[in-house]
């Protein structure tokens, strides 16, 4: 019923994520490179529902894969938030080239 | 045919603000960028009938972490500040990486998943995804659901440990 094939999603998600590939080696600032790494994490999370409701429709393990992937990130990317503040608070830089001291 | 005119505009802004979200050199604007990203994934799920899913990306990713997003980088620049150019040197090998990935990519979905023939069944109630959700027997989720909560516990009290003024 639905017309939309699975191609159609994997190519929006492959797009997506190679974004998040170019913006995570090329970017220099900490937030915009845990942008790229959001895009990566959000492109697979589409790969993961667009398998479940093409290939195994009726089950739901792509649905939680995909719902606990989201929980994952929101975790990872709330340390890591604070971890850049921080540094932000003993640097004032938070470019990755000028940051190269690991104690405080 | 809705369908398919909600799906390529979808695509276009996916498209578009990924690309923007990675080259815009303000980061309130790429945070922006990002934000309308997200709202399209959202969508996406919507229109695959995942409705809870369009609403744990609604209000976790567009709602939670965009805002924590806003908040740092008002914290850590000024907002018409515009990031350092970036060098050819280093753009260039990572436009190859992400260009040889999309080619690589590009060519088993356009070989091998067009062959694959889709059959959709109804989409999940309400009530199967709270009983997948909360339960113990096989296809069920009662484990990976109590491990994030440990794992969002541990994060809270993480983040305040990292962040707190000394």
């Amino acid at each position: 019923m639905s017309i939309i094939p699975l191609a159609g999603y994997l190519v929006i998600s492959t797009v997506m994520f190679t974004a998040g590939v170019y913006g995570f080696l090329s970017r220099r600032n900490m937030l915009t490179i845990l942008m790229s790494l959001e895009l990566m994490l959000n492109a697979a999370d589409i790969n993961f529902v667009a398998f479940n409701k093409y290939l195994f429709p009726g089950q739901l393990e792509g649905h939680f894969f995909a719902l606990f992937a989201i929980g994952v990130s929101a975790a990872e990317t709330a340390i890591a938030i604070a971890i850049i503040i921080n540094i932000y608070r003993n640097l004032k830089n938070i470019n990755v080239d000028e940051v190269n001291k690991m104690k405080y | 045919m809705a369908e398919q005119i909600i799906f390529y505009v979808l695509a276009i802004v996916i498209v578009v603000f990924s690309i923007l979200t990675v080259t815009s050199r303000r980061v309130l604007r790429a945070a922006t960028y990002l934000l309308f990203v997200l709202l399209a994934t959202a969508g996406l799920y919507l229109l695959m009938g995942y409705q809870f899913l369009f609403g744990v990306q609604i209000s976790v990713y567009a709602g939670g972490i965009m805002v924590l997003y806003i908040f740092s980088i008002l914290l850590t620049s000024h907002a018409g500040d515009k990031v350092n150019k970036v060098s050819l040197k280093r753009q260039l090998p990572a436009a190859f990486a992400a260009l040889a990935g999309l080619a690589v990519c590009g060519h088993i979905i356009f070989h091998n998943v067009y062959k694959v023939a889709d059959i959709v069944a109804s989409d999940p109630t309400m009530q199967e995804i709270g009983k997948a959700i909360m339960g113990t027997n096989k296809y069920q989720y009662l484990l990976p659901f109590e491990a994030i909560s440990i794992l969002l516990l541990a994060c809270i009290i993480g983040g305040i440990v990292i962040a707190r003024k000394r």
